[in-house]
Parts: structure tokens; sequence; C-alpha cells
């Protein structure tokens, strides 16, 4: 579930400070964003839930789970499909499609102007998956086996492809420019995001980018305990604890976060109300025993033009178990330096939302930014010794936010980061 | 059975792939395209599956690529289901 599909991710040498008078100079902004979470469906919904400490993680009822080591998760309860989409879809799509096009059509709602009346081909989508329609296919899988090839969905053609949430809001909302889907697990969510940028950068006039993910079924299930850094601990309120001396894994959750992206002269031009830029983004990739999550948020930083100490906020990856939390917490301090710089992981709230995880996260960002405010970490009360970070387990307000660093390390040794900025940026 | 109505066969589409916004199947479909109800090829794929299955009949691909409405299609899969009734 980690291969690089649609484009090669940006490789971090791109990053040049001379490129500083080139399509650079044109910032990306956000325009709308969509979100469906565990504790939140709609964007106002779910940040209120995340200011006020509220959890998604609860027991399973997709299915039975009473047979697996595991029977927590970020499960996002009270979505009636029919609500969100036209009968014509239900058939053909799987739960995590239907999130998306919920999300999507919030994003563009959000956002708020016609986008028929856009140019054909100058709108696009890309979005990041880790598994596809997961349940989809596990369903026409068991019928395959029990009762035969004719008994499987024609549909099955596409629903539990990668690229089909990219694919179902393209369609639905007539974007036929530049698409695509980038798969890299946890990190492909920010990747997904600078793809889109690269696409404004080229021209495109209006992309949807971010990420939704869900594998909530028994297939799903087993491939997620099969990564083998879950953790068993069966309180909601103790079982993900990134950064804890007591961390023991993560939880699994679904949603994420899809984006309204805009050339931000554009946006300017027609007077659009923006959440912030997003300024700046890294990738690197881990070696045998070398971890370089730190060189993906120096690169970021790097991309954005920004030094360490004008970064106000940090949303860590916060993977949850004891080494990479050490490892995460070591990057945080060889760039800002020891408790140098507010840290914070609203995801203990959902769960890991794979490929929607990252999103999330820079939706996050983006309110942070606007309402001043540093949502709360959950679970963990103070950190381990090893894992020297200032981390907010309160909702934190009275400085100044004006840039905020995304973190995302996706399980194969994919590391990626994102500088989110206020305001609209340079013109 | 032996006879599909077309009564028949709008449950089978709602079943097998929705309805379109804007499309009134209760309306006067018979002879309106299968395109302009907004059912694709895949749609017809999904619901003649489910017809080979539940009436354990095979159809012909061929006349199922130029069964373009309601009426076409309904003909072609009733002259399979008496051709199946007279083996």
């Amino acid at each position: 579930m980690t291969t690089a599909l649609a484009e090669h991710r940006a490789p971090a040498h791109t990053v040049r400070p001379a490129q500083a008078t080139s399509p650079r100079t044109t910032a990306t902004v956000v325009t709308g964003i969509g979100v469906t979470a565990p504790n939140g469906l709609g964007t106002e919904a779910w940040w209120q839930a995340v200011l006020a400490g509220e959890s998604g993680i609860r027991p399973l009822t997709r299915f039975d789970a009473t047979r697996y080591p595991v029977r927590l998760a970020g499960e996002i309860t009270g979505f009636v499909d029919a609500d969100h989409l036209p009968s014509r879809l239900l058939p053909q799509t799987d739960r995590v499609t239907r999130l998306s096009l919920a999300a999507a059509k919030e994003a563009l709602d959000d956002w708020g102007d016609d986008v028929a009346a856009l140019p054909d081909y100058s709108a696009g989508v890309v979005t990041a998956s880790s598994a596809g329609g997961f349940e989809f296919g596990q369903r026409e899988l068991q019928a395959l086996w029990s009762k035969g090839g004719q008994h499987v969905s024609a549909y099955q053609s596409f629903a539990w492809f990668y690229a089909v949430n990219t694919g179902q809001i393209s369609i639905r909302h007539g974007l036929r420019g530049a698409s695509g889907v980038v798969v890299s697990e946890q990190a492909g969510g920010l990747d997904a995001l600078a793809q889109a940028r690269r696409r404004i950068r080229k021209g495109s006039r209006l992309m949807i980018s971010g990420g939704v993910d869900s594998a909530l079924c028994p297939w799903g299930w087993a491939a997620h305990l099969a990564g083998g850094s879950m953790s068993t601990v069966t309180d909601p309120a103790r079982a993900y604890l990134p950064f804890d001396p007591a961390a023991a894994g993560h939880i699994v959750g679904e949603g994420g976060a899809l984006f309204v992206l805009e050339n931000g002269t554009a946006a300017h031009a027609r007077g659009a109300r923006t959440y912030g830029t997003f300024a700046g983004y890294a990738a690197t990739f881990d070696g045998p025993g070398t971890d370089r999550l730190a060189d993906a948020a120096r690169l970021a930083l790097a991309d954005a033009g920004l030094r360490p100490d004008e970064i106000d906020v940090v949303f860590a990856d916060a993977a949850g178990t004891r080494d990479a939390d050490r490892a995460e917490a070591a990057a945080l301090s060889a760039l800002f330096g020891p408790h140098g710089v507010p840290v914070t992981a609203p995801k203990t709230m959902t769960g890991r939302l794979l490929a929607g995880g990252a999103p999330l996260d820079v939706a996050a960002a983006l309110l942070s930014l606007r309402d001043q405010v540093i949502p709360p970490t959950t679970g963990t009360r103070r950190p381990a010794d090893d894992c020297p970070i200032d981390l907010v387990t309160a909702p934190r307000d009275g400085m100044r936010l004006r840039n905020a660093l995304v973190l995302a390390r996706g399980r194969g040794g994919f590391n990626s980061a994102a500088v989110l900025s206020q305001g609209p940026g340079p013109q | 059975m032996d006879h599909l109505e077309l009564d028949d066969l709008k449950t089978l589409l709602r079943e097998c792939a929705g309805v379109e916004e804007g499309v009134d199947l209760d309306g006067d479909v018979l002879d309106v395209p299968f395109l302009a109800l907004g059912y694709d090829s895949l749609a017809l794929l999904q619901t003649t599956g489910r017809i080979e299955r539940d009436y354990d009949v095979t159809l012909d691909e061929e006349g199922l690529d130029e069964a373009e409405t309601p009426r076409d299609y309904l003909a072609l899969i009733n002259r399979a289901l008496s051709a199946r009734t007279a083996v």
C-alpha cells in the first residue's frame, strides 16, 4: 500500500532558493475546506469538537470486532449515505468514496463560486489514497469465492481503486483538468496537496485536493493489524498516547479533509476569503537506519522562505510508538531546540486516518491561524523525558500564530512536511 | 418467470444502478434512450448480470450493445427467456 502512483514525488533537492523569481512568486491559497472526521461531520462541527477535546475513538461498530486484538477505532458515526449522495452513486461507491464526495461538496460550497463557470479543463482533482475502496473490494471478493464471478458487481472494476475518489469527485463536479492520485500512506495527504500546488503553478485555475480514507472492514482490519503498530489498549482514553511514556501504538480511524486550492492572484482578484497559503512543502525518504523527517521539515521551511523561529506551531505526525515518537521529538529538537515550539496532535481524537490524516491536520492548522488558537492533544498529559517537546494539552491562545508546520510520516519511509501561512501570501 | 415487464426492469435498474437526479423513471420511459435516463454501459452491464443470474439465462452481448431503450432491451431479454422456456 505504499507505492507511488501518478507522478513521482518531488525530490527534496528541487528546493532551490534561486527559483524565488519563478512561478513560485504566485502563492497557492486555500479558499474552501471540507471535513469528515470521527469527532465531527463538517468543518465547523469538527473544529468545535477538536477545541473541546471531544474524541471520536470508540469501540468499532462497523463489524463484529470481538475476535480481533484491537476493537477501537476512530469511526465516523451518523453519516447517512443517502443524505450526501444521489441513489445513482450508491451501488458504485465504497465508504471511502462516499465520505470523499461529501467532503468535496462541502469544500466547493465553502469556496462558493460556480465551478461550472470556469473554463473547461482548468480545474482538477488530486487526492491521496492508501487503501482504495477496501470494504467494497472485500464484499466482491467474498461474492466471487462463495457464489461465483456472476455475483461480482460490475462496479468493482473501479470502486476499489486508489484513484476512485479523484475520479468520482471529478465526474460529479465536472472538473476535467489535470488530475491524479498519490499513494504514500500517511504522508500522502501532503504529497497530494503539493501535487495540486504544482498544477496551480502550471496554470490550473482551481484544484480540489487532500485526502479522505477508510478501511474499517475485516479485510482492512487484518491489513492494519499486520502493520504491527496498533495499540491493543482497550480504554479509548488511553489507547493512543503519542509522546507519552506509556505510548503503545496507534488507533486507526476514517475520514480526512479536502480543500479548494487556487492561484493566490486569481483568488485575490475576485476578493476571495482565504484560509491561508500552502507556503512550503518537501518530502524525503528514510534510508536504512537513517531517519530523514528533520530534513523534510527543514526543506519545507526553506521552500516557504521561513526561519525555524518563524514557525509558531507544529502539528506532529504523532505515530504513538516509543521509537517513532523519540525520532520525531529529536527531529523537532534539532530544528527548533528542546521545547522550542508548541507541538500538538489533535489526531489523538480521531486516530491515524491514513491518507486522510495529514489533510485533517492541515485543516486544523488553517483554522488555528484563522482563530489564533492551538487545538489540544488529548490523552497524553505529559510527554516522556526523552521527548523534549512543548506538547499542547489544552487549547492555547494569546500568542501570535502566523505559520504552522504539519509533519506526516508514511509506513515504509515516507516523510512529508508542509508549511501553512496566514493570509493570502505574496501576490 | 419467463417474461420481464417494464416495471420489473425499473425495479432492477433502481436496485442495480439507482436513479439519476432529474430523471423520472416512473414517467413514460419505454422509448427513452438509456443514456438520457442516466444509465451508462456499466449500469446496464450490472443490470444484465443480475438478470442472467436471477433468471438463469445467457444474453447475447452484441444484441445488448444495440439495445438503446428499455423497449429494445425488454424485447431482447424476453426473446431469450421464451427461447429458454421453449427448450
